[in-house]
This record gives structure tokens, sequence and C-alpha cells, in this order.
């Protein structure tokens, strides 16, 4: 879910989560009447639309808690990492349990954010699957659990290519599927993933220890893809693939199953270079006030029946061992919820990057976004001193007019004033 | 003294809401990360330089569309019975109750492949991509800034009196000399607010061209992006935007003077 909104999108899906929250307080109010009324509360801040809400037969996952354990839940959306990230450092709404994703783990425990947890409160904790403990972002296991994981995959219309000759990421850059549409990423950590992936040699992703060089390679390599490329998406790949409008797309592999759905035509691939594989874990921030009810929900959250509703729900796969075993065979055998084992090792995880790094690819990938797509591969270059020399000129004859008009009207108000004195 | 006091709480909305983040944009044009002097942003911002011009030049190619098409709606309609006008007006207005995004998106569903213009052209015989070319974005911004031309040219038209023109019919002046020594002069003030009210936001709009267009962004896309990760480029790029259209706009008022004057 690590989608990226655009300022008015956002916006918008603000006043969506305002709604869905007045909803949810609503929810609340009937929930007062349990005999004992609440004891405690717990503050969840989790991402849009991640946790099964009730609706359509699904189980409602926080009235269930609350029904249980008599702890009121106050459950609020973030959108971005870097949001979660913002909140909270800065602010003073303290949050209970927080789920952000693989890179922004490691980034709020090395800054001393997180709070170790008492395993011995979540005894659910052994339905983990052993793939997602002693991760890169929590190697020691002390301040996570894994929530949901999911892969980057590539999504294809079977109408336009035929099925099964999308092999990986390399694909993208082919430019026999240029007249398909081609989408890419609009985030410079996915797109840039991707791109390290193909150089020659390759550059590992998951490493933290890349430098300026290896993003400039990565840069060039974006800017090659410009020629074959329909457009840098996030959100829009849902309506550009399901409505047949493109061919060929990598995103996060729930969303393709989303995506296939409701559009039959649509397959998927997993790209046979490895493939990100991120995961979302739930953590408690070092501000929280009510760490024993933080730990139930963790736990109730690791119970395997609830953790079978969430993925149910989310359609991203589960860590939960438990949950595992209660889920349909035909969402099991699909292999963008379980991929194989196998895929998982050639995987690899996001770390945490150094402020100055990330920035960086930041830069440059905007600057690969905003690049001519009919650079020759040949001179790969984003400045182009034509282009340059251009605005400079603009900008000067447009200054020198400026105060050439205003010395004049100057002037002319001068005159026309020693006229009336005249008079 | 008296006479300004009304004006006092624009003008602390001016002071927080204008003067202080324009004051902002340029110190943090003018400032590196450590806050002292440095034109690296500048320096930063030049690789961009192909995007402003692209920008600049579909902001010039809408403006002059919408001039064309407005000019003469806009003079039919001051023709009109002035209930008619009032009538018209508000029908040019209705799209603008809907929001911006929506009507974007409407023309991504009208444009996309497959979709009805689409499939009217390939019945016809034509096949062409219609979307995310820069003729597609140039489409959006006509329309989603076209009654901003038109309601300017219209305030000042519905102004000219009718017993000019009838006088210069009776002088004997056939269509095109009324056009040229009447009604072209006096709709200049029109023609300018209109020009400007276009040339301005289609040049630093953002989303349009991210709907509409292939992968060539737009200025405004590229500072919102940048904006996200480096606050000093962003607002480098903001500062050359601003005083572009600045320039414009005095160049602008300027031609305006001179022409109302003569």
């Amino acid at each position: 879910m690590k989608r990226f909104f655009s300022l008015i999108l956002a916006l918008l899906l603000m006043l969506g989560t305002v709604c869905l929250s007045a909803c949810g307080n609503s929810g609340g109010a009937t929930a007062d009447e349990y005999d004992g009324g609440y004891q405690g509360e717990v503050n969840v801040y989790n991402w849009g639309e991640y946790i099964s809400p009730g609706d359509d037969g699904t189980m409602d996952v926080i009235d269930e808690f609350q029904k249980r354990t008599h702890i009121k839940v106050n459950y609020t959306n973030f959108e971005t990492n870097e949001e979660l990230y913002n909140v909270l450092t800065n602010s003073n709404s303290t949050y209970d349990v927080i789920i952000p994703s693989d890179y922004m783990i490691a980034r709020l425990r090395e800054e001393g954010l997180l709070e170790k947890l008492d395993y011995s409160n979540i005894p659910n904790y052994k339905y983990i699957s052993d793939r997602f403990k002693g991760m890169p972002y929590d190697p020691t296991d002390e301040y996570s659990v894994a929530y949901t994981w999911g892969v980057v995959a590539l999504a294809y219309n079977t109408d336009m290519i035929e099925e099964g000759s999308i092999k990986g990421f390399k694909d993208l850059w082919s430019a026999d599927y240029k007249d398909k549409g081609v989408l890419m990423f609009n985030n410079s950590r996915d797109a840039m993933a991707i791109a390290m992936q193909l150089c020659d040699p390759p550059i590992d992703p998951g490493a933290n220890t890349f430098t300026r060089e290896d993003i400039d390679r990565a840069t060039d390599k974006l800017i090659e893809q410009k020629s074959v490329l329909k457009k840098y998406v996030m959100d829009q790949v849902f309506t550009e693939m399901e409505g047949g409008q493109s061919g060929l797309a990598p995103y996060y592999a729930g969303d393709i199953m989303t995506m296939m759905d409701n559009n039959e035509a649509l397959s998927y691939c997993l790209p046979e270079e490895g493939s990100n594989l991120f995961v979302d874990a739930m953590c408690i921030p070092s501000t929280c006030k009510n760490k024993e009810n933080a730990e139930i929900f963790i736990n109730f959250m690791c119970d395997p029946e609830i953790a079978a509703a969430n993925a149910e729900y989310i359609c991203y796969g589960t860590p939960n061992t438990g949950a595992l075993e209660l889920l349909d065979e035909e969402m099991l055998e699909s292999e963008l919820f379980n991929p194989p084992e196998e895929y998982l090792d050639k995987c690899y995880t996001f770390t945490n990057l150094d402020d100055d790094i990330y920035a960086y690819m930041q830069k440059r990938f905007v600057e690969a976004c905003s690049a001519s797509a009919e650079v020759s591969s040949v001179e790969k270059r984003t400045v182009n001193p034509a282009a340059v020399w251009g605005v400079g000129i603009i900008l000067l004859v447009i200054i020198i007019a400026t105060v050439v008009i205003i010395i004049l009207d100057i002037r002319r108000a001068i005159q026309n004033r020693g006229r009336i004195h005249k008079r | 003294m008296k006479t300004k006091r009304p004006a006092i709480p624009y003008l602390g909305w001016m002071l927080v809401f204008t003067i202080v983040p324009l004051v902002m944009v340029v110190y943090y044009a003018f400032t590196d990360s450590k806050g002292h002097f440095s034109l690296e942003s500048f320096r930063n911002a030049s690789v961009y330089s192909e995007v402003f011009l692209y920008s600049l030049l579909i902001a010039l190619i809408s403006t002059a569309i919408c001039l064309v098409l407005a000019y003469p709606l806009a003079f039919s309609i001051s023709r009109c019975s002035q209930r008619a006008q009032s009538m018209i007006i508000m029908f040019l207005m209705v799209p603008m109750w809907m929001n911006f995004l929506l009507r974007i998106y409407a023309w991504v569903l009208i444009l996309q492949n497959y979709g009805p213009l689409d499939m009217i052209l390939n019945f016809f015989g034509v096949d062409i991509t219609l979307i995310g070319n820069s003729g597609a974005v140039i489409v959006g911004m006509v329309y989603e800034f076209l009654p901003f031309m038109i309601l300017p040219l219209h305030t000042v038209m519905s102004k000219i009196d009718r017993s000019w023109i009838e006088a210069a019919q009776d002088l004997g002046c056939n269509g095109f000399q009324i056009f040229r020594k009447i009604i072209f002069p006096l709709s200049i003030p029109g023609i300018i607010s209109g020009v400007t009210m276009v040339f301005v936001p289609t040049a630093s709009t953002f989303l349009v061209a991210q709907y509409l267009g292939g992968t060539q962004f737009m200025i405004g896309d590229v500072i919102e992006r940048v904006f996200q990760s480096d606050h000093h480029t962003g607002s480098a790029i903001a500062v050359v935007l601003m005083v572009v259209i600045l320039g414009f706009l005095v160049v602008m008022n300027r031609f305006g003077d001179e022409e109302a004057v003569g």
C-alpha cells in the first residue's frame, strides 16, 4: 500500500477519511452500550484500507476487538510512510500502535522512536513465520511484529501481449511492447530499484551502501526507458490496466490481484530478476501512552482468525502461519498472494537510506521524469544547454522590458505632475 | 485615513498569506540547506529548463486558441438580449461548479483508447492515439480555462454602446471597418485581462499534464515533485516562473495602456 498520492488526490482522500472516521465514530457510539463500558483505549495509526472493515460480509476487526477486550480503538489512517514519520516527530498526537513499512521501521528504530515490545504479552507471535523474523529492519526482533507483506510483480494484458511472453523487468525496456502502453512506478524508490536491478553490473537495491554514482547509473537506465514508456503512474495504474488502456505495468502483487478481479484479460508475472519484498509491521512508538493495550491489540491482530480476515480483505500476503490454514485454497494457490519460497529467496527488502542519498535519489528521479523522451541512448543527458540558454534569454528580455517600462511610467508620471503644477 | 479602515482585515490577510509566503519562497530560493546565501538551487533548477520552455509553449498555444474561440463567442453573446446573456453566461459557468479534477478525468475518458471519440474516428478509418500527447494537454487546458477568457471579453463588449456601431454604419463603414475601428480597440482591456487570466494558470498548473499527457511533465508538476524532497530547488523554479509571469503582466498592461491612449 505504498501509494503516493498527488496533492489534490490527497486532499480528496482526506475528505474521504474524514467521512470514514465519522462513520467509525458513529459505530463506536453504539459500542458504548457494552455492560462494563470501556476499560482504557488504544490509538492505532494504519494505512488506508488496510484492515477488514466489516462490510460485504467481512469481519469488522476493530469492532470485534472492542467487543472482546472492552478497549476502545481510536483508528486513524496515513497515506505515506513519510507522513507517518512527520506526524510522529512533529506533532503532539500520541499513537500506541503504528504499522510502517520496512525501511521506515529501520529509520524509526535507528532514531530511537520505537519502544521495545514485551513478547510475553504477545503469545500469538508464535504464529509468525520464521521468514519474517530477524528481518534487516529489525535484526534482533525486538521492535516489530510483521503484519502483511508482498512483492512487486508485473501485470500485463493478454489481449495485447501473448500470455507467457513477459519474463521480467527487462521487458519494461523492450521496444516490442512500446505500442501496447508500458507503465512505470511514479515513485523514486520503486522505479530506481527496478532500474538498478537492470544495470550492468546490477546494483543491489536492498543494500544501504549504494553511492551517488550508482543512482546516476540507474537514472541513465530510466532515461533510456523513456523512449518506450507511456506514463509514470501510481494509483492511475488501476484505471489504465483495468480499462485496457495500457498493456504492461509493474505494481504491488496484492493490487495486481485486485486488478485481475476486475479485468479477466489481465495476467501476471513474477519477474525473473527477483523483486522487492516489502513488509509492513506493527510497532509501538516511544511516545505511546497505553503500551499494555497496544500489546493486547498486536496480539489480537496475530490471532489466526483475525489475520485471515484481514488477509482476505487486503489481498496482501500474511506472515501468519495459523491464518494460512484458514484461507481459501484458491487464494493460497495464487503466486501473487503466496509466491513460492524459492522466489522469495531471490527478493530483496528495502533498508533505510541516508537522508542525503535518499534526497539525491528523489532529485534524480524527477530529472529522469522530466528528461526529454527523444534523447538518444548514446547521449544520456538530462540538461539541454540550448534550453538553459533559452530560459536565460527569456528571463533577460523580460527583466529588461519590465525595467524599461517602469522607467518610462515613472518619467511620464513626473511629467504629468509637472503639467498639473503649471496650471 | 478613515476611509482605509475597512481594508484592514484584507491587509492583514495579504500580509500573512501573500507577503510572508512570497518572502519565504524567495528566501528558500537564494539559500542552501544550511541557510547561507547560495545560487546552487538555481543551478539545480536549470535541469528543468526544457520542461519550462515546453510549459510556456503549451500555455501560449492554449491562450491563443482560447482567444480565437472566445472572441467571436463573447461578441455574439453581448449582442443578445439581457435575459439571454445572463442565461448563456450561466451555462458557461456551470462546468466550473464541478471539481477541476473531475473535469480533467472526464477528458481522460473521452480521449482514451476505445473511448467514444476514438471509436467514432476508428469507424471512419482514422487510427490515431488521442491521449498521451501535447495535443490532449492543450485540449484539457483550453476546456479548463476558456470561461476565464470569455467572461472579461463579454464584460467589455457588453459595454460597447450600440449607437456607436450604428453611427459607423450610417457613415458608411463595412463590417470589417467597424470591427477594426470600434469593437477591437474598445475590447482591448478585455483581451488583456482574458489573456492574463488564461496564460498565468496554464503556465503553472499541474496534474493536467499528468492525466492527459504522456511522459512529458509540465513545470507545475516538476515544482510539486521537487518540493517534496528539496524546498530550495523547488523555490528557485517557482521564483523563475514568478519573474516570467510578472514580466508578462507588466508588458501586457503597458501594451494595453498605449492602445487605449492611441
